[in-house]
């Protein structure tokens, strides 16, 4: 147990160092450190998963100490490691070991280097927090933590100021949702007494929350706050923006763990969501529509980076489409399969974007197959399993999703629908990038650099491993989700075929349109729907609109109120009194002296009176 | 022996003291602020010497020969700022000194 | 002999000499008219039963401090401006206005102290004994070593500062 007491900790120790010693290391001696930190979380969690997975325990618990105590109910800082949590403990160890080696590599010649490791030393232990806490109040400092980094290290670049503001609008509109989460978790220690997820799983309470109608309060508000963390529908307009941070940043917070981090809270709450089919329901309508529209949204970018944040949202909205369906485990398992193949995608793009230079426009791209042939494959193969092509992880998890929502209580076909819609305009989006990037004439002018760094390669290539046969890890989750008892009977039989058919439609579609034949001209498009599209549909302006303006008009009106005039009346004070006193300072010797004198006589006359007083 | 009364002294110290201040306070030529202020030291000298002929104890003379030690050093002191004033300004004026007012 | 005559004459000749020091506009004469007061008060030291004093004041204030001004003002040309309005045609009214706010402010200072000096109980106080330098010297070299010390401290300072201010600048 002593392992799972340490895993977290040791990538906090490597922050602290790091970000003591900060300017005074050398590139080797800091990366040393933060990966050496999280390799050996890594090498903790898979002794820790194999002994989980050897052993008959459903639970594995270490309590450290408590925290504080909650009337009657002590919170602990005690950590807890089920088959859902190992899951997550796996991905978000392994997943950002791999990155923490590419971004050792990939942040080489930055000034503040030991800085951006620190903030990824401290992402991974907040995150291990998240997953591995044993109580939601923990949860909560874990949920925060990440939040934290997500804004410090989207702002890492802060001296550009679109990057300084894209971490702040992630940090608010990240905040927005965890003001839910925090009041969804008053309400629920208020009904159940207690916050640790043993209690929650088990509380004979939980019959009576559905009764005065509590339960569908609480899990909305936890909804809204997943659906804050996981850039879902209505409050995904901070991710891509987020892309400002540097590509390790996006691959491993705004792809492969944090954004996940709703979608672990849903399925960590599976009881209490089964009690609400109809939060269930809304949970999947958010699902559908946040996957249609970032794909709509996804086919009009021109940044390549942009188009893999939409493409997040999108397969984010999948895995909540999967939970609100009731398919847990298979929602838990396309957010694994995802966390590979997305991780790959966005390393593989960083590496093309060190090798042009900074350049992310995919117009300015093209024909990197022949320049680059080793990375583009590995990028192909991130592709195949995004589009889940049939052999893929992606394939598996998301036909896993696809196929228990046809019938399902809380879902239907409408919803299957959706998801086979989003399946085409993944795919079609998917090879719209890959068809820019990689085939036509190179439309760049920047000199490409082929990356060769070993620690550069070697992730993406594990990475890869992961991506194609990430789907063969069986995650047996019965002992936490009831096993959906899902009616095949009833389904057509064409469904799962028109399934798996779906994304070569789209490589075909996106074959026609946008392969770059030979004297085909590639222009960006700047039609008006275009650029409406690539704003993510006009949320921004609806929210700015909405809520921006009219905030920053009611603190324009506020600003005379009592408390301003109380604080305009001391500065008054300070300068009246301040010019009084200015003007006793003559600079005139002789003046001070005369003063001088005159106190001196004013207290000799106050003392001669007072004692001529006495002798009176 | 003598029939001098100590308030005598007193008075004749004060007057010589005030003498001194009011030079210090109306001249504007630091030379003469400066004998000015010889004078009023003299003065307080002249009332602890007083003070310890009264009482007979030499404790008075003590303090003066303390006072004549920092008479010197302030005029060493104040004559070398006046050489100074003198080479950089040509002008002793004490007025004109105001460079610190804001 | 009395006493009296002696001290009441030259403690006239001090205030009177004072008195032309402060308002004189010759620095040359200021000082002469110094020198004078220094050794009229002297002379009063003498008179009250200090005659160590007397000889410090004649030798060490008239006769180096005072020397030091001498020469300081002579050496350096240190006149400064004489302050030649005071007694000019207009110049009537400025001379009335810089002398009379301080001379206000002293004879209250002077009344006051005057007044406390008057009402206090040493009306019976005579300075009638003669305080030897011997004396001076086992109290000074006994409980007031540390003041001694001190006082050295406080000559040293200001000779670096007198070395100090008064050299001729670097540059010039």
């Amino acid at each position: 147990m002593q392992v799972l007491a340490y895993l977290p900790f040791y990538p906090l120790l490597s922050f602290l160092l790091l970000i003591m010693l900060s300017k005074n290391l050398t590139w080797l001696q800091a990366s040393i450190i933060s990966v050496s930190s999280v390799g050996l979380s890594a090498l903790s969690a898979g002794y820790l998963i194999h002994n989980f997975m050897i052993s008959a325990d459903s639970v594995v618990a270490v309590h450290l100490w408590q925290w504080f105590k909650l009337g009657d109910a002590a919170v602990n800082f005690a950590l807890r490691l089920d088959s859902l949590s190992a899951v997550m403990l796996g991905v978000v160890t392994g997943v950002g070991f791999l990155i923490h080696v590419f971004a050792a590599a990939y942040m080489k010649g930055d000034e503040n280097f030991s800085r951006f490791m620190a903030y990824m030393n401290l992402f991974i232990s907040a995150m291990l927090l998240l997953v591995l806490a044993d109580n939601l109040v923990l949860l909560y400092l874990g949920w925060e933590g990440v939040g934290l980094c997500s804004f410090l290290l989207i702002g890492f670049w802060y001296q550009e100021p679109a990057n300084a503001k894209a971490a702040k609008k992630a940090f608010i509109v990240t905040r927005v949702g965890d003001t839910f989460f925090a009041i969804g978790l008053f309400l629920l220690f208020r009904e159940v007494g207690s916050l640790t997820i043993t209690d929650i799983m088990t509380s004979n309470e939980l019959g009576l929350l559905v009764d005065n109608n509590m339960a569908f309060w609480i899990c909305l508000l936890f909804v809204g706050g997943a659906v804050g963390k996981s850039a879902q529908l209505p409050l995904q307009t901070w991710l891509p923006d987020a892309m400002a941070g540097p590509t390790p940043v996006s691959a491993l917070i705004h792809a492969a763990t944090m954004v996940t981090a709703g979608v672990y809270l849903i399925a960590r709450m599976n009881n209490l969501f089964l009690l609400t089919p109809q939060v269930m329901t809304i949970v999947a309508i958010i699902g559908a529509l946040t996957l249609l529209l970032a794909g709509i949204a996804a086919l009009a970018q021109s940044d390549i980076k942009r188009v893999l944040a939409y493409s997040t949202m999108s397969q984010i909205g999948y895995m909540m489409l999967g939970l609100g369906a009731g398919a847990f485990s298979a929602g838990v398992m396309h957010l694994m399969t995802h966390a590979f193949f997305k991780a790959l995608l966005f390393l593989t793009a960083g590496a093309i974007i060190l090798a042009l230079h900074h350049q992310q426009n995919m117009f300015k791209m093209g024909g990197l197959l022949k320049k680059l042939p080793v990375i583009s494959s590995l990028f192909f193969i991130g592709v195949a399993a995004l589009i889940a092509l049939p052999g893929t992880s992606g394939f598996v998890s998301k036909e896993a999703i696809i196929a228990e929502l046809y019938s399902s209580k809380t879902a239907g076909p409408w919803f299957w629908w959706a998801a086979i819609v989003g399946a085409l305009i993944t795919s079609v989006y998917s090879f719209r990038m890959v068809f820019l990037t990689f085939f036509g004439q190179y439309r760049g002018c920047a000199e490409i650099t082929k990356p060769s760094h070993y620690l550069l390669i070697m992730p993406l290539f594990l990475l890869a491993v992961l991506a194609l046969a990430g789907g063969l890890i069986t995650l047996d989750l019965t002992a936490l989700f009831d096993v959906n008892v899902i009616d095949i009977s009833t389904e057509p039989s064409w469904l799962h075929s028109v399934a798996v058919a779906t994304p070569f439609i789209g490589i075909v579609i996106a074959y026609l349109i946008y392969f770059p034949h030979a004297g085909k001209t590639i222009r960006e498009s700047k039609s008006k729907l275009t650029l409406f599209i690539q704003n993510g549909l006009g949320f921004n302006g609806l929210y700015s609109l909405l809520l921006v303006k009219p905030f920053l008009f009611l603190s324009k009106c506020n600003k005379n109120d009592v408390v301003e005039l109380l604080i305009k009346a001391i500065s008054w004070n300070v300068v009246t009194w301040h010019e009084v006193l200015k003007a006793t300072q003559t600079a005139s010797l002789r003046w001070y002296l005369a003063m001088l004198a005159l106190g001196v006589i004013i207290l000799l006359a106050v003392l001669l009176g007072q004692t001529s007083g006495e002798l009176a | 022996m003598s029939q001098i009364p100590l308030n005598h002294v007193f008075i004749f110290a004060i007057i010589l003291f005030v003498i001194g201040f009011i030079g210090v306070i109306a001249r504007r030529n630091t030379l003469f602020m400066l004998m000015s202020l010889e004078v009023m030291l003299n003065a307080v000298g002249l009332a602890f010497i007083g003070a310890g002929s009264a009482w007979v104890e030499a404790d008075g003379q003590v303090m003066f020969i303390l006072i004549l030690t920092l008479a010197a050093a302030e005029v060493a002191v104040g004559l070398a700022l006046l050489i100074r004033l003198q080479q950089q300004r040509q002008c002793l004026d004490i007025d004109a000194l105001n460079e610190l007012r804001e | 002999m009395s006493v009296e005559v002696p001290f009441y004459f030259a403690a006239t000749i001090a205030i009177i000499a004072s008195l032309r020091v402060v308002t004189g506009s010759n620095a040359i004469h200021a000082l002469l008219y110094l020198v004078v007061s220094l050794l009229a008060v002297a002379v009063c030291f003498y008179f009250i039963g200090a005659p160590f004093a007397a000889g410090l004041e004649v030798i060490v204030y008239a006769g180096a401090i005072l020397v030091l001004f001498v020469f300081a003002v002579m050496m350096f040309d240190l006149q400064g401006d004489d302050e030649p309005k005071h007694f000019g045609r207009e110049g009537n009214s400025a001379w009335f206005s810089a002398w009379f706010g301080p001379s206000i402010l002293a004879l209250l200072l002077l009344f006051e102290l005057v007044y406390i000096i008057v009402v206090s109980d040493s009306k019976q106080l005579y300075v009638s004994n003669i305080v030897e330098a011997k004396q001076v010297g086992i109290l000074l070299y006994g409980p007031y070593l540390l003041a001694v010390e001190i006082a050295s401290f406080l000559l040293l300072a200001g000779l670096v500062a007198g070395y100090h201010f008064a050299k001729p600048d670097a540059g010039s």
